[in-house]
């Protein structure tokens, strides 16, 4: 392949800027210089689509009404395990109302999904686990129709508790050994580990030295054990399709994270091409990392539409969603850091067990092993089944748990060495980003106020903390991007990749009018749809670092297309033609110019389009690490247990910032779910029944207007020189910091560490009283 | 959610002919073809949702005109109709000056939102929110099950005292500053008959009769609530905490009324929610503080006694911390 030179911004405005050369594609665009240079990259531009959401002219999935179009609904196990001896469904087939009943087959309601249509009914392993689907005119009728269902059950043993789980004896949740996809939400499942009972692992992650020379070694060892809860997804819009399913391909409107993975699923389990199926997400209402595939609520919504020959939806209540759809895994978490006098650490040892139900991937993240410098690293991450529905991906998955405990002993080893938790850091952690934004956010959060360790007088104590986080810059390099220029004036970016409502569609606009000197409104972005080049599964933060390079370069590859063809009415070469303002210039000669839009009205053709795909990144691929800082501040009533996070300072990274303002939107999301996760959410199950017994937002505590603290962000402009945009998603690492950086505050508070989340009342003020 | 008939009632008599059955009947005993009143409907929509009741027809009393209104009179009290709503109490003026800790509990029910819907019948009338009673997949003593899951269970928001049958706790926190008031519930049944009930006597204890919370009975409704006048020297407070501060249920509530003689206290009620099945008084704590002055010893002192008598469950002894901290500084706050 050609390739080319291009000089880079490289680094970080203000600390340590300099350029870079990359060798790059011959067809990639010219380097952008720094954000301040350009036009709609890098501000708080306003989202495209605020208005459509604001006015309720958005179209989610549960929006979406077809013609003639039915109602699913699934009768789903009250047993969290039984086996079914028989399933009659007379009845309810003969339910005037009902079009069609489906039973679901053998391995569909587990991690991986395929129909084997039901001569043996599955085992059931989880409450919830559907069953009987039914597509009927109504909502009601179905309701009502499953009644007619009959199952005769063999109720048998069950398990729901994670320690009772491990015990030699307990239920048994699998036979043999089982294995799963890792799902495109960043987290790693390690194939081929064994299983003993419930428990599968260990996982061993990348070792690294010899841990027991490293402790020898240590001046100071501390070793303790965290312990976190399960924590749900809540996203507003529950999990649904609809589903129209024809002899000749299928049309399935789908909340999800990604379009072409439901796609491919849907292909494979009804036997079309994947150019037959096409899956729309215009709009969607949240996924948090649990929205991704078929699910089994998809496939149920398919066999009815093929049965009743009529579009089908079936969109989960809140009881199912928060019962079946996904969660966050608990973890028990022994961590043992071993460091010198000076600071410097000299051995890391994790070993970590969680429940992720049915399902996998219940481990700690690889946190412990890439935040700081240590020579000598070991991990065991183990599993353990419990009969529960499957957990899923949540934002940061494993990060969260894993930096609960590694932040809460960094701070702890720090107070040892009686060394400032902030400057402990600058001793221990060789991130270039990490130290500038502990020096901006310490500065705006005004951190060296921090006082003693419950100095505070009177029962109400004030306290601060810190925490840090890294997290990988994954990337999808299968991420394509068109740009279709119009003669009638439109410009139009299109990928099938869909917006989590984290604004993706503002961002496509924004690098496509910063390429063609256009303003974003001058844009229209379609995506969402599988007609459409595919784009990047939104999962493990890649949707901005992936998709934005692919169209720009597609807006550059069409700009290029379009100045071939309007350059003699310039009298000069396409080489020498740019654009800026809304017009396109001759390079040197100002005063020749056309408007954008007089000369798309000189294309041969009505249309003209350009494809781009992400490109390797530049340099060489690399994972090395988003970073943040967060600082927070917290009021904690010494003789109620109560908690209040008053103040959170962020500090973040993100490649080049797009948009400042849907970034920082970004990360006030990420605090509040950490705020949420420090001190209210946990999932409650009645050990007696295995039944989960806050299933709604009366029971399940997420925070409201009350609980959210003053935010502050400091968003860092840090240029790598990977791609054509150097953009970096969010989502994730803003996640990943608060709830420890709330711990370590509450124990700067009180002078008494939580070693388990949340941190209610009664763990306040049980913590008091032992101390 | 099942489908039902609607009927907006134009007068009391005709909502009471109408109405076969209250939530708790149609909770025991079946809801096939109950006539269910509703005033606010919040309540009412919860247990349909969850699909324990399945009533035939809802009768909506909101639409009967002269149920709602506050009426204030120096010598005569106060008077609230059953149809207010709990934002029309919040914001009236007499209620936040004669009646303050009344004024407090309501501003910290529910949200605003709900506020603007929900009446003080309804609030008073409510069922409790023990997690086990609200799950159709739980039949407790409750709903004619034969056992409390709570007992043994995920007790940690119930009950630390009387819990020993059912260990539910009563959901209103405005009862709880009523209680302290020494309220009294107007109750109605056919034919106009009026009856006024002691707020003390409205709420029923599980061991009297499990499947119910208050007095009410099929073929009667709350048509108001009274509150006798209070005096010059009466000061009030109200503190709720819950796990949130906003829009959420009291883990624990202290409403408390003193009548003062400078500093002394001559006469107090202490009433606090969420520690018994339904709202209580300290009398312990009452005696104690009656004839001394409140500072932080005695009200410190008060709170322990409030307390003496506590039997917390596995996950629930934090409540106790709770209850003495609040019952404290509710004394301090009055005064």
């Amino acid at each position: 392949m050609d390739k080319k030179t291009l000089i880079m911004p490289f680094g970080i405005p203000g600390h340590n800027l300099t350029q870079i050369e990359r060798e790059v594609p011959a067809d990639e665009p010219p380097a952008w210089p720094v954000n301040a240079e350009l036009k709609e990259v890098g501000k708080s531009v306003k989202r495209v689509d605020a208005r459509a959401k604001v006015t309720g002219q958005a179209k989610y999935t549960s929006d979406i009404q077809l013609p003639g179009m039915l109602y699913g609904k699934m009768l789903r196990s009250p047993y969290p395990h039984a086996r079914i001896r028989n399933i009659d469904t007379r009845q309810v087939e003969r339910h005037p109302g009902v079009l069609a009943v489906h039973i679901l087959g053998k391995d569909i309601s587990m991690a991986g999904s395929k129909d084997e249509s039901a001569d043996n009914y599955p085992e059931v392993k989880y409450i919830g686990q559907p069953i009987v689907g039914v597509a009927a005119l109504n909502d009601n009728t179905a309701i009502e129709a499953l009644k007619l269902v009959k199952i005769d059950y063999e109720v048998l043993p069950f398990v729901v508790d994670l320690e009772k789980a491990r015990m030699e004896g307990a239920p048994l949740v699998f036979e043999a050994p089982v294995e799963k996809e890792a799902s495109d939400g960043g987290e790693e499942i390690e194939k081929g580990l064994s299983l003993s009972g419930n428990v599968r692992g260990p996982s061993r992650g990348q070792p690294r030295g010899d841990t027991q020379k490293g402790f020898a070694e240590s001046d100071i060892v501390i070793e303790r054990t965290y312990v976190t809860q399960v924590h749900m997804h809540n996203p507003l819009e529950t999990h649904g399709v609809v589903v129209d399913w024809k002899p000749d391909g299928m049309l399935i409107y789908a909340s999800t994270q990604s379009t072409k993975g439901v796609r491919d699923e849907f292909a494979q389990l009804f036997g079309f091409r994947k150019s037959q199926v096409r899956v729309i997400t215009e709009y969607m209402g949240g996924g948090f990392g649990a929205k991704y595939g078929a699910g089994n609520f998809g496939v149920m919504a398919g066999h009815l539409s093929r049965k009743s020959g009529r579009p089908v939806r079936l969109m989960l209540d809140r009881k199912e969603e928060q019962l079946t759809a996904g969660f966050r895994p608990n973890s028990v978490h022994q961590l043992k850091i071993g460091a010198k006098k000076d600071g410097k650490l000299s051995a890391i040892q994790q070993r970590s067990y969680g429940t992720a139900g049915v399902g996998l991937g219940a481990g700690v993240g690889s946190i412990a092993q890439n935040m700081y410098e240590c020579p000598n690293f070991a991990t065991e991450q183990y599993d353990i089944f419990t009969h529960f529905s499957p957990g899923a991906a949540w934002r940061a998955p494993g990060a969260v748990q894993g930096a609960f405990g590694l932040e809460s002993l960094i701070d702890e080893i720090a107070e040892s060495l009686n060394i400032d938790p902030l400057k402990y850091r600058d001793i221990i952690d060789k991130s270039e980003v990490r130290k500038v934004e502990r020096q901006k956010g310490a500065e705006l959060f005004g951190w060296s106020k921090r006082k003693k360790a419950g100095s505070d007088p009177g029962p109400v104590k004030k306290g601060m903390g810190l925490a840090q986080s890294s997290w990988p810059r994954f990337t999808h390099l299968d991420s394509t991007a068109e740009v279709r220029l119009f003669r009638d004036g439109a410009v139009e970016v299109r990928s099938g990749v869909q917006d989590l409502g984290t604004g993706t569609k503002t961002i496509l606009a924004q690098v496509v009018a910063e390429e063609l000197g256009l303003k974003t409104e001058d844009i229209t972005v379609r995506i969402g749809d599988t007609l459409f080049p595919d784009g990047p599964p939104s999962g493990g933060s890649v949707t901005a670092g992936s998709i934005t390079p692919a169209a720009r370069n597609a807006a550059y590859q069409a700009k290029l297309k379009l100045f071939r063809q309007i350059a003699s009415k310039l009298d000069t070469t396409p080489d020498k033609l740019m654009t800026a303002d809304g017009k396109i210039y001759v390079t040197g000669e100002p005063s020749k110019n056309i408007s954008f839009a007089d000369a798309l009205k000189q294309m041969r053709t009505e249309q003209l389009t350009a494809e781009a795909s992400r490109s390797d990144d530049y340099g060489g691929m690399s994972r090395d690490d988003l970073g943040s800082v967060q600082f927070a501040e917290v009021t904690v009533d010494t003789e109620t247990g109560f908690v209040k996070v008053d103040r959170i300072v962020a500090a973040h990274s993100c490649g080049r910032p797009l948009n400042i303002a849907q970034i920082e939107s970004q990360i006030n999301g990420g605090i509040i779910h950490g705020i949420s996760y420090a001190l209210y959410e946990s999932r409650v199950i009645d050990d007696q029944t295995g039944q989960m017994i806050n299933v709604n937002f009366d029971q399940y505590k997420i925070p409201y207007a009350f609980e959210i603290p003053d935010i502050r962000t400091i968003i860092l402009e840090e240029y790598p020189a990977k791609s054509s945009t150097d953009a970096y998603g969010i989502g994730e690492p803003a996640n990943i910091a608060t709830a420890v950086a709330v711990t370590n505050a509450i124990y700067n508070a009180i002078g008494v560490r939580i070693f388990e989340l949340p941190v209610t009342p009664a763990k306040i003020l049980d913590a008091l009283k032992r101390a | 959610m099942n489908k039902f008939k609607w009927f907006n009632a134009q007068n009391i008599e005709e909502a009471l002919e109408r109405t076969n059955a209250t939530v708790s009947d149609a909770i025991n005993r079946g809801s096939a073809d109950s006539a269910i009143i509703k005033s606010g409907g919040i309540e009412l929509l919860d247990f349909i949702k969850e699909g324990i009741i399945e009533p035939a027809e809802i009768i909506n009393i909101k639409s009967i005109p002269g149920l709602e209104g506050i009426a204030f009179d120096r010598t005569a009290g106060l008077r609230i109709g059953a149809n207010t709503t709990l934002a029309d109490i919040e914001n009236n003026g007499d209620i936040k000056l004669q009646y303050l800790a009344l004024h407090q509990a309501v501003s910290k029910a529910a949200t605003p939102q709900l506020r603007n819907v929900s009446t003080l019948g309804g609030n008073i009338a409510q069922r409790t929110r023990c997690w086990y009673f609200r799950s159709i997949d739980h039949p407790c003593f409750r709903k004619g099950g034969t056992t409390c899951f709570a007992q043994n269970g995920e007790n940690q928001m119930h009950a630390i005292m009387n819990n020993g049958t059912c260990c539910s706790v009563h959901a209103s926190s405005v009862a709880t500053a009523l209680l302290a008031y020494g309220a009294t519930v107007e109750i109605t049944s056919r034919g106009g008959q009026k009856k006024d009930v002691s707020i003390d006597d409205f709420f029923v204890n599980p061991f009297t009769d499990i499947r119910r919370e208050s007095v009410l009975r099929r073929g009667e409704i709350i048509t108001a609530v009274n509150i006798p006048a209070q005096g010059k020297n009466v000061k009030s407070w109200y503190i709720k905490q819950g796990e949130r501060a906003s829009f959420d249920w009291a883990l624990a509530d202290v409403a408390v009324v003193v009548e003062l003689s400078g500093k002394r206290v001559r006469k107090a009620a202490i009433a606090m929610g969420a520690a018994s099945p339904v709202p209580v008084r300290s009398k312990a704590a009452e005696e104690f503080i009656t004839g001394k002055d409140i500072n932080a010893t005695t009200a410190a002192e008060a709170g322990q006694k409030a307390m003496e008598n506590a039997t917390p469950l596995a996950k629930n002894g934090y409540k106790v911390d709770l209850f003495k901290t609040i019952v404290k500084r509710a004394l301090l706050e009055s005064v």
